[in-house]
């Protein structure tokens, strides 16, 4: 089967049973807020404090969500069987990786879209710039996807609920800091120029997570 | 169809296969009976590719899984106790997605038929987590033979199911339409009684089926051919025309004790 048919076959049952339930954007979109709202109350910044805390607020806000959506994103996969249906498909093992992942991008990218601007008033800071909307895609790529091959890992564990944000995090921190970095300067009224470094190491960051990840999930998710 | 050599398989220290040999013909319906514990589930998830053997040879239309991948995939239709369905989408939604990944053509008249034979097309708009549990077992050979497999392998797929859930099993495993790709419509498989011993056993036309079980009863009921799995090992092998039903159970306790 071509590999992008799949790929979309992957996504489109994603999007059509979270459509059905809202059970994962639900929750997703409920914790991102709250602890937007927790953060808001609890500094209580104004000006270039409020600018400097934001970046942090905000990727670490989009991070616990994101664990949240990547684990029941597999959970469903393994409630009934169903991750042995897609791996006895006959198609490419990667496929079912990145349409996992393009699915699980999709709802992080939801959160974000939801996040950016409440952020963006809360703070005081001016995020809804199309650089921004490059740093936060580059920033989500790459996690989502090894987020999506340790969430397969973490479903075979005892302790999973646990155990996907205990491999992710240390993972994903250098897309994290080089998102927060890159978001601080825009924050600060900075162009996309300004972050060009940043932007060139989460390229390469979500390139080697995206190759790595498709070259292991098929070990991963055979016995 | 299946050709097996001695196949081992362990996990860390715990040994499931230790020399597997076994050889199933096209067209045979095989029941593979033993106690829990014994590699049944272990010597089909091989078979079906989602386990990697420790060492020996599997070959599956002459192809090997571990180098023929998708090829293997294609031939086979898995069965087991979980349904491999997703609980939030629908009854068609669910066989509509397995189409696409097994790349059908035609899929819609398929699904169609499928959905009639299984006995679900007034439920076809379902969410399957909304489904009886026989409901979704019944969806679930749909999904099994949505792509026409030339082999079936059935992994305990009568666990908890009730009498006359089971019953309906029977009747779609020892369904003849079964074989032409379900494109007949069965009979009405709710009202119906169990399928008589051995005579459609091998549910025909080509299809090859193994099927793994705990239930004597039910191996008997609707196998050509026993065979009995005790710790990793091969301990019996018999046609079902050779079997007496009524010593079966002293030998089976004699061979698993």
């Amino acid at each position: 089967m071509n590999f992008l048919r799949t790929v979309w076959a992957i996504v489109g049952k994603d999007v059509a049973a979270e459509l059905h339930t809202r059970e994962m954007i639900n929750a997703m979109l409920v914790f991102s807020v709250l602890v937007l709202l927790v953060f808001s109350f609890a500094l209580d910044l104004r000006g270039a404090a409020a600018r400097a805390a934001a970046p942090g607020v905000l990727w670490a806000t989009v991070a616990f969500a994101g664990t949240l959506g990547l684990g029941r994103s597999l959970a469903r996969e393994r409630q009934t069987g169903c991750i042995d249906g897609l791996l006895l498909a006959p198609v490419e093992r990667s496929a079912i990786l990145l349409g996992k992942a393009l699915g699980n991008l999709a709802f992080i990218a939801v959160v974000e879209g939801v996040l950016l601007p409440l952020l963006s008033a809360l703070f005081g800071v001016p995020l809804l710039r199309p650089a921004m909307l490059l740093v936060t895609v580059l920033g989500t790529v790459g996690y989502a996807v090894v987020g999506t091959l340790l969430a397969a890992i973490a479903i075979n564990t005892r302790a999973q609920e646990v155990m996907l944000p205990i491999l992710l995090i240390p993972l994903a921190i250098p897309a994290l800091i080089a998102a927060v970095r890159a978001t601080g300067v825009l924050a600060d009224g900075g162009a996309l120029a300004d972050v060009g470094g940043w932007i060139r190491l989460l390229v390469v960051y979500d390139l080697v997570i995206v190759a790595v990840s498709m070259l292991t999930f098929g070990f991963v998710v055979e016995e | 169809m299946i050709e097996i050599s001695n196949l081992v398989k362990h996990f860390g220290p715990r040994i499931a296969l230790s020399g597997v040999n076994l050889s199933v013909e096209t067209g045979e319906f095989v029941t593979l009976v033993g106690p829990n514990g014994a590699g049944k589930t272990t010597l089909l998830r091989i078979l079906a590719t989602l386990t990697r053997p420790t060492s020996g040879t599997v070959r599956l239309a002459g192809l090997d899984p571990a180098r023929s991948g998708d090829s293997v995939r294609r031939r086979i239709g898995f069965l087991s106790h979980r349904t491999l369905l997703y609980e939030d989408l629908t009854a068609e939604q669910n066989l509509r997605f397995y189409a696409r990944m097994y790349d059908l053509d035609q899929a819609s008249p398929r699904i169609q038929n499928l959905l009639e034979w299984v006995g679900l097309a007034g439920r076809r708009y379902d969410l399957v987590g909304k489904l009886s549990r026989g409901m979704q077992q019944r969806l679930a050979v749909a999904r099994a033979v949505l792509h026409r497999p030339r082999v079936l392998l059935l992994d305990e797929p009568y666990t908890g199911l009730d009498p006359q859930a089971a019953r309906a099993l029977t009747d779609l495993l020892t369904e003849p339409s079964n074989m032409k790709g379900s494109e007949a419509a069965p009979s009405n498989m709710k009202g119906s009684e169990a399928a008589p011993p051995s005579t459609k056993g091998s549910i025909d036309e080509g299809r090859t089926i193994l099927m793994t079980t705990h239930n004597l009863e039910r191996g008997l009921q609707v196998g050509r051919r026993v065979v009995v799995l005790v710790h990793g090992h091969i301990v019996y092998d018999e046609r079902r025309d050779a079997i007496d039903p009524a010593m079966f159970s002293e030998t089976y306790r004699t061979l698993t004790a």
